[in-house]
């Protein structure tokens, strides 16, 4: 048996499929997948991330350690609220997570890391904070529950405490805010506008009953990986992970290169990628033929296995198949996969494929 | 729980079987099946004049989560392959006993029929399973 979220409770009475997903005991479904992935494009759905962990960084040299600990760089946060999206890298350039960090205020932020990998990620900070005065406080008394959707925030503000509600209500994408010990940030992993509410863990129930009351479809994990793939964003395990680093999966815009003098974990290791180039490229497909893209799938270039699918799967939004893939950088516009030993052809794309509601990419 | 018609015969890998009475069975998933398995987005039926062996993979059902391999319940040659789930593969989870039924074959031995698992014996199997 895997833990449990503070809404577990919540999801055996909907009624949900529950799997194992990183150790914890988790919603897949709650009746149809494809229905929960539609009502996130369409209207407005919710999400149980209480496995995700938050965890609070502050202290004189907070900034100084997560310029140091993260491949992007907290200085870009200038203002309190703002959100910045990294990966944490180990020394040979590889991903040991990735996550995003909110500010909160002056050597004050907030982390917000993968349920599987929270442990090596704690284990890894505490290791790195060596000489900087900082303290490093998972927040396991947090909740945290995803509103995705067009109607996700008209939906959910009139449910927050008056003075949260107004800050919330004026909130620009990629910005949070906060009162007592509710934090709401205007960001997301399904390409749809929305909000992530982290709370405590023994109000969170009482807020997902109001949501439901309110009209907001209870949605698993696998309506959130179709989603996300379809709004062409990464899955840490399956897209980078310890040996793959951001440069091969899609997330070189993460790096904060300048200032040059900034020495970020990792940094010689993918200088050394960049330099000596050949670096594999990471694209959308969108499959032409019949079937189904599917991780670990073998790409080929003219007959010749030239990568594999790291994400894949059927995408609602569109009626098809996509996938994300690493491969060799002599790939053109056309390749096929091979699924079940069949060469399928497939189109060579950019995500996003789908992101507010509409597919960006035609199948065929 | 999962329905369970009484006039079909069963596998453990849980296809259905219909004994058409022509000389021909109709070959599906089972409720239980297409539930475990959740929304069905593809389904790659087996080619017709096709002859398959008993428990051979012969289709393959796609849902959301995963592939999954469809095995022939008796040898046999397929006689026909259900067209409407091409377009439409929900079908299969709105329907799994009728609609939804994957494909028709010509059993090599129609005695083979009666070694498959009756109703009573296909619910034993799903009890053990959880």
């Amino acid at each position: 048996m895997g833990s449990r979220t503070p809404l577990f409770a919540e999801h055996v009475r909907l009624g949900a499929r529950i799997v194992p997903f990183g150790g914890w005991d988790m919603p897949l479904h709650y009746g149809s997948q494809l229905e929960e992935h539609h009502v996130v494009r369409r209207a407005a759905g919710m999400f149980d991330v209480s496995h995700m962990r938050p965890v609070d960084v502050q202290g004189a040299q907070a900034s100084d350690f997560l310029r140091h600990l993260l491949a992007n760089d907290v200085a870009r946060l200038t203002q309190p609220g703002k959100a910045l999206y990294s990966c944490m890298l180990n020394p040979e350039g590889g991903v040991i997570d990735d996550l995003i960090v909110y500010l909160r205020g002056p050597e004050h932020y907030r982390l917000v890391v993968n349920a599987a990998t929270a442990a090596k990620d704690l284990d890894w900070m505490a290791q790195q904070r060596a000489g900087f005065a900082v303290d490093i406080q998972p927040r396991e008394d947090l909740a945290m529950i995803a509103v995705q959707g067009p109607e996700a925030r008209a939906q959910t503000l009139p449910l927050l405490a008056a003075p949260l509600a107004e800050r919330a209500g004026g909130l620009a994408p990629f910005f949070a805010t906060e009162h007592d010990d509710w934090f709401v940030g205007r960001t997301g992993y399904t390409g749809e506008d929305g909000f992530e509410i982290m709370l405590p863990a023994v109000e969170a129930p009482t807020l997902w009953q109001a949501l439901e009351q309110a009209g907001v479809q209870p949605c698993g994990l696998g309506a959130r990986d179709t989603l996300r793939l379809e709004a062409g964003m990464n899955l840490y395990g399956q897209d980078m992970d310890e040996e793959t680093g951001p440069l091969e999966a899609g997330l070189g815009w993460t790096v904060a290169w300048e200032p040059a003098e900034r020495d970020f974990i990792g940094r010689a290791a993918l200088t050394a990628q960049r330099e000596r180039g050949g670096l594999r490229r990471f694209v959308g497909l969108v499959l032409e033929g019949r079937g189904v893209l599917r991780g670990h799938q073998p790409v080929l270039i003219d007959g010749e296995v030239a990568g594999e699918v790291t994400s894949g799967g059927f995408a609602p939004t569109l009626g098809g198949s996509i996938a994300l893939a690493r491969v060799a950088p002599t790939i053109g516009e056309h390749c096929t996969v091979l699924i079940r030993d069949k060469a399928v052809p497939a189109r060579v794309v950019k995500p996003p494929f789908a992101r507010h509601g509409k597919a960006l990419i035609e199948l065929a | 729980m999962s329905d369970i018609p009484a006039d079909l015969k069963y596998t453990k890998s849980h296809e259905w079987v219909r004994d058409n009475g022509d000389g021909s069975v109709t070959v599906g998933i089972t409720d239980h099946a297409q539930e475990a398995l959740g929304d069905i987005v593809f389904v790659e039926a087996p080619e017709v004049g096709r002859q398959v062996a008993a428990a051979e993979a012969c289709a393959v059902v796609e849902s959301v989560k995963a592939a999954s391999d469809i095995y022939a319940p008796l040898a046999g040659e397929v006689l026909e392959a259900n067209a409407a789930l091409g377009d439409a593969p929900e079908l299969i989870n709105s329907s799994a006993h009728a609609e939804g039924w994957i494909f028709r074959l010509a059993p090599s031995d129609a005695s083979a029929l009666d070694a498959l698992l009756d109703a009573a014996a296909y619910t034993k199997v799903l009890e053990q399973e959880d």
